[in-house]
């Protein structure tokens, strides 16, 4: 599984989740539009399918067919890992030093 | 030099008739016997001297893959235009059609995609 941070790290990535919050389920095609139209983001179509490939590898993003089309998916359950990985639960304060 | 003719790649030619006149509304021009295919073309309601669509056979072997790839990604073969886009999305719905994609503003266009059924997304386009 590719790293979820670097996953994160390219900000080009971010904004194809971006744009994927606008509308969940675009085509590859729908996608560039709204990179290109509504994020100021100019990128080819390969280049735009390079990103989605590490995306899905984090789990940050899946595909399913409809048909014959392929459409893409957020799936931000991957982010808990970031919230809670650092995060002590609430029930255990930390202890007082000695 | 003028263009007079474009075409899509149908898998069948009836059927093909039969959605881009029946579903989209244009109406048939030529219809020339060829054996087993036909040279099948169709023309604008408003413009049956303009430039005409051939409704070509796509049973060339490259066709195919071609053809899945391209809906595969969502990308439409051609681009027709229309005066209200979102108007024609929602008479398309109701008539069955499928779209890839629903209306998107960009810029100074609004387009949404369909599938075609006969192998094809195609799109639809209004200039504002």
């Amino acid at each position: 599984m590719a790293d979820l941070y670097d996953a994160l790290a390219a900000p080009a990535r971010r904004t194809i989740l971006d744009a994927l919050c606008a509308r969940d389920g675009q085509t590859l095609f729908e996608l560039c539009v709204r990179l290109t139209t509504h994020h100021d983001l100019t990128l080819t179509r390969q280049a735009v399918s390079q990103h989605l490939q590490v995306l899905e590898a984090a789990g940050l993003l899946t595909t399913h067919r409809q048909g014959r089309v392929k459409l893409h998916y957020v799936d931000p359950t991957p982010l808990d890992a970031l919230v809670t990985r650092w995060r002590r639960p609430a029930s255990t304060p930390p202890e007082d030093p000695t | 030099m003028n263009i007079t003719v474009t075409s899509v790649f149908v898998d069948d030619q009836a059927k093909a008739l039969a959605f881009y006149t029946d579903i989209l509304g244009f109406e048939p021009k030529q219809d020339v016997s060829l054996g087993t295919h036909r040279w099948l073309t169709v023309v604008s309601p408003g413009d049956t001297d303009g430039v005409e669509l051939l409704l070509e056979p796509d049973q060339h072997p490259a066709v195919g893959p071609f053809k899945r790839a391209l809906v595969e990604d969502g990308i439409p073969c051609t681009s027709f235009s229309v005066t209200n886009v979102q108007a024609e999305y929602e008479r398309l719905c109701a008539a069955g059609v499928a779209f890839t994609q629903p209306p998107v503003a960009m810029g100074p266009v609004t387009t949404a995609v369909f599938d075609d059924t006969c192998g094809n997304l195609v799109q639809i386009a209004q200039l504002h």
